[in-house]
């Protein structure tokens, strides 16, 4: 018994500070407090700095593996001149930007955003923060400011030498008026950005501190677990709670909207079994008959529609294609995909007649807010967010439906914490899923094996129809050309046909769709590259020069295929029974370039042996952490074409956990060799791009190694057995 | 009530037998390192060791553990970050989003444990835990680097 009371305490203890974790992210409201105390001078809105030197740099985006976080902080610790050694992070709350207009501005974590969009503002934010503390030393010593220099977090006044630390000065600073407009350093003079430096939040992911969603623990909270209906559409019935009432730990059984029931218990495996154990009666709706051949189907049938909505146009290209000497056609299809984040979907939550707080791992904090306010019924004032670590996003945790749902939750037990977490499989059957399309693509060459026209015909879903319709141009959704736009930011397609036509016939499913890692570029990098790949041959020209024809006026992304050709020794004999592929694709702000070496075993077996990618992000702030993302792109990217797709069933997916939906394993991953090519010249994404790329190398590859055309994924459907 | 041992010490935990030690572990005793990702021992989110031997706690009951059998934790690994694992993973800055790490770091420790010098096929065999953030050419090289090859 003594060791057990130890043992309580310890775990009390433990219980405690997993608390006090999440009081400090939440409760405290740490800036304003902290200022009324003049405890942590806030410098400014980015920065705080402590008496003995920390530096606190305020993130507000969101860390979810990306790395956004140390490269955030490294664009606001160059400018401020900081010691890098004594830099931290912390959140601020989105209620917080709401209350102070918003001075830290966009939160939302998605689209490969996190730096490309916000480096000037953070850089701004370091800038002032550093002009503030110079000022402050040279009013404390009487000397002009032009006389001062910063550098690793000591002011030097230079004639005489005397210097100070930011830490003593930080306090007088923060009264000093924010300067409007600062000069920002050339990337020439940069020593932090641009530098392998060490992620910030890497210790406490080796020992189990690190505290996510799932993790969170408040004082006398409960556990829920939740069912919507299965079937998109359709809604709960009834439910029959005292069946579960007296299982062990159960404290409520409540209907949480229109489609979900949740059981609320002590402990979350409790919650689980009891929901397991609920007989729940639901009305599937009006897909209850959908299936993956009816989806198909209606995809089917767009591909030959009148109506369509246009992408990218140049010229003639059906009467191009009509009067071509050689006419190529190939239609290809991508399924629906689940995020299948390794941290299942959750929120706790707090409801209060005064006040709702949420704790949360969420891709857009200023979203998860909307929800928790919505949800709430209180005004915007009393009600806050505060955000965790995800354990994976992907653009699954840009949506904030169960952030919605702990709230509903939390009403139902005014003054209790409640923690909601999905299972695996309500995470797999509730997701907001990779678009499905199809694309027809017919190519015309003439004699001498020139691409004279092109006609890419997109059939499918539209993300922003299903999650943003408001977003949609007279009914057409901009974001399914990603990567085939004739310029921007999301584009521009690569290759110069004089005759063009890129079209789109919205076909919309009841399966919800979402923006998932890559989003339409991974579909989209497939189409065009393994088409162009399937022309080049058909006009007997190699692949490499097929392409370099139509790159005259696309330098930058001929620059990073020429690089992974070069790497992967294109135009050389393939090493005995591999053979290579190559693609490339603008999006995400960002020119990719993968080239991959593959072998097919006589059994139909698919090794990747080695992929060597090429990035032009513009600027690298981390070249360590843009190397890890395209590794991991390519992860991401690759259990896609090989193994996932959701299929549908009486309108509810099939596959519920990963032994139907299998991720790639170690023993499955390629060496990968990452080239940057930072051109200097613009602020491009990196989290994304490659995903793009690594699926039609490798399924170009695959056709060079076999002589067999996959078009459609994911790959494990293939059949590429040799006869 | 079940009693386990955990970390080195003993921990009376008062739940249903079939509960799995996985929630007992996080729920009970407070430890919640060690991570759910499927509940089906597919992915590896929830390993620890157990008498040595690297364990997918999710598919393991309470009610099947003795209480000699010597369970350890993600917590329990080292005391201070200090185990050659740990210190090859901040080395090479292996975790992303860090949620699979802490059963990736127990199945590679239970993997030097057994085998001080492991080939890439000993590493491919032993190491079928799932990562979706993609950090596997970094746990290959982290483990190549604590095991000094």
């Amino acid at each position: 018994m003594a060791d057990n009371a130890v043992i309580s305490r310890r775990s009390l203890l433990k219980a405690s500070a997993a608390a006090a974790g999440a009081f400090t992210l939440g409760f405290s409201i740490p800036f304003t407090a902290a200022e009324a105390q003049g405890a942590t001078p806030e410098v400014n809105a980015w920065v705080v700095i402590h008496p003995d030197d920390r530096i606190v740099v305020r993130i507000a985006r969101s860390e979810m593996g990306q790395g956004t976080l140390t490269g955030l902080a490294q664009l606001v610790a160059e400018e401020l001149e900081a010691d890098w050694s004594k830099v931290s992070w912390e959140y601020p709350t989105p209620g917080e930007n709401l209350r102070r207009n918003r001075v830290w501005r966009n939160f939302s974590t998605g689209g490969s955003r996190g730096i490309r969009e916000s480096h000037q503002y953070v850089r701004e934010g370091g800038a002032a923060a550093r002009i503030m503390l110079v000022q402050a030393a040279a009013k404390e010593w009487g000397v002009p400011e032009g006389e001062c220099r910063a550098a690793k977090s000591v002011i030097t006044h230079t004639p005489t030498g005397r210097t100070v630390t930011y830490g003593k000065v930080a306090a007088a600073a923060a009264k000093l008026e924010v300067p409007k407009e600062v000069k920002l350093k050339p990337a020439s003079e940069w020593t932090i950005v641009g530098k392998p430096v060490k992620r910030l939040d890497t210790v406490d992911k080796l020992n189990g501190k690190q505290v996510y969603g799932a993790d969170i623990k408040l004082p006398g909270m409960l556990n829920a677990a939740i069912k919507a209906c299965p079937v998109f559409g359709g809604t709960l019935v009834s439910f029959d709670a005292a069946k579960v009432m007296g299982m062990p730990g159960v404290k409520k059984v409540v209907q949480v909207d229109r489609r979900s029931v949740a059981v609320i218990a002590d402990h979350w495996w409790q919650a689980k079994t009891a929901l397991d154990a609920l007989p729940i009666t639901w009305d599937n709706g009006p897909h209850a008959s959908a299936s993956s051949e009816t989806i198909a189907a209606t995809l089917r049938e767009g591909l030959d529609a009148e109506q369509a909505f246009e992408g990218n146009k140049a010229g003639d290209a059906k009467g191009a294609i009509a009067s071509a000497a050689k006419r190529v056609e190939a239609t290809y299809s991508y399924p629906f995909q689940n995020h299948a984040c390794m941290e299942p979907m959750n929120a706790t939550a707090l409801w209060t007649p005064e006040k709702c707080e949420v704790w949360c791992p969420t891709q857009n904090g200023e979203s998860a807010l909307a929800a928790a306010i919505e949800a709430s019924g209180h005004p915007a004032a009393k009600c806050d967010v505060y955000k965790v670590h995800l354990g994976g996003g992907f653009g699954r945790r840009g949506r904030s439906d169960y952030v919605t749902q702990a709230v509903l939750i939390a009403k139902q037990m005014p003054g209790t914490p409640v923690k909601l977490l999905w299972s695996r499989e309500e995470d797999m059957l509730q997701g907001t899923y990779h678009p499905i399309t199809m694309a027809r693509m017919v190519g015309g060459l003439d004699k001498d094996g020139n691409l004279v026209g092109l006609h890419m015909r997109i059939s499918g879903q539209s993300i922003l129809s299903g999650v943003n319709p408001q977003g949609l141009q007279n009914g057409r959704d901009p974001v399914v050309f990603q990567g085939l736009n004739p310029g921007g930011q999301e584009g521009p397609f690569g290759y110069g046909i004089p005759n063009l036509l890129i079209d789109h016939a919205m076909r919309n499913p009841h399966v919800p769709p979402g923006f998932w890692r890559g989003v339409n570029l991974n579909q989209n990098a497939i189409y065009v590259e393994c088409f162009m790949d399937e022309l080049a041959h058909a006009a007997g020209i190699d692949p490499l020069e097929f392409r370099r024809r139509l790159m005259k006026n696309t330098p930058k992304h001929l620059a990073v295929l020429e690089a992974v050709a070069k790497g992967i020794g294109w135009g050389s004999p393939a090493a005995p029974g591999t053979a290579k592929g190559l693609a490339q694709i603008m999006g995400f702000g960002s020119y990719v370039a993968a080239a991959a070496e593959v072998s097919v075993s006589n059994a139909g077996e698919i090794k990747v042996h080695r992929i060597v990618a090429a990035t032009n992000p513009g600027h690298v702030v981390n070249p360590d952490q843009v190397a890890a993302q395209v590794e991991g792109s390519f992860v991401y990217g690759l259990s896609a074409a090989f193994h996932q797709e959701c299929t549908v069933k009486n309108g509810r997916i099939v596959e519920e956990n990963f032994d139907t939906y299998p991720a790639m394993r170690i023993n499955e991953m390629p060496k990968v060799e990452s080239i940057l090519l930072p051109s200097g010249d613009f602020w491009g994404g990196v989290g994304e791009p490659t995903i793009a790329v690594a699926a039609p190398a490798v399924m170009n590859a695959i056709f060079a190694a076999t002589g067999k055309r996959v078009r459609s994924l994911p790959l494990k459907n293939a059949d590429l057995r040799r006869a | 009530m079940a009693s386990l041992n955990v970390n080195g010490r003993v921990v009376e935990i008062d739940a249903h037998p079939d509960t799995p030690l996985l929630w007992a572990l996080r729920e009970q005793a407070g430890l919640t390192g060690t991570k759910y990702g499927c509940g089906i021992a597919q992915c590896g989110a929830c390993t620890v060791h157990i008498d040595g031997e690297p364990v997918r706690s999710c598919s393991i009951t309470l009610g099947s553990l003795g209480a000699n059998q010597k369970i350890v934790t993600i917590e329990g690994l080292s005391p201070d970050v200090s185990h050659p694992i740990q210190k090859a993973w901040l080395e090479l800055d292996v975790p992303q989003c860090g949620y699979c790490q802490s059963g990736m770091i127990m199945a590679a420790a239970a993997l030097l444990a057994r085998k001080p010098k492991p080939t890439d096929a000993d590493i491919d065999e032993a190491m079928t835990n799932i990562c979706r953030c993609g950090t596997y050419n970094r746990v290959r090289a982290g483990i190549k680097l604590a095991a000094g090859i």
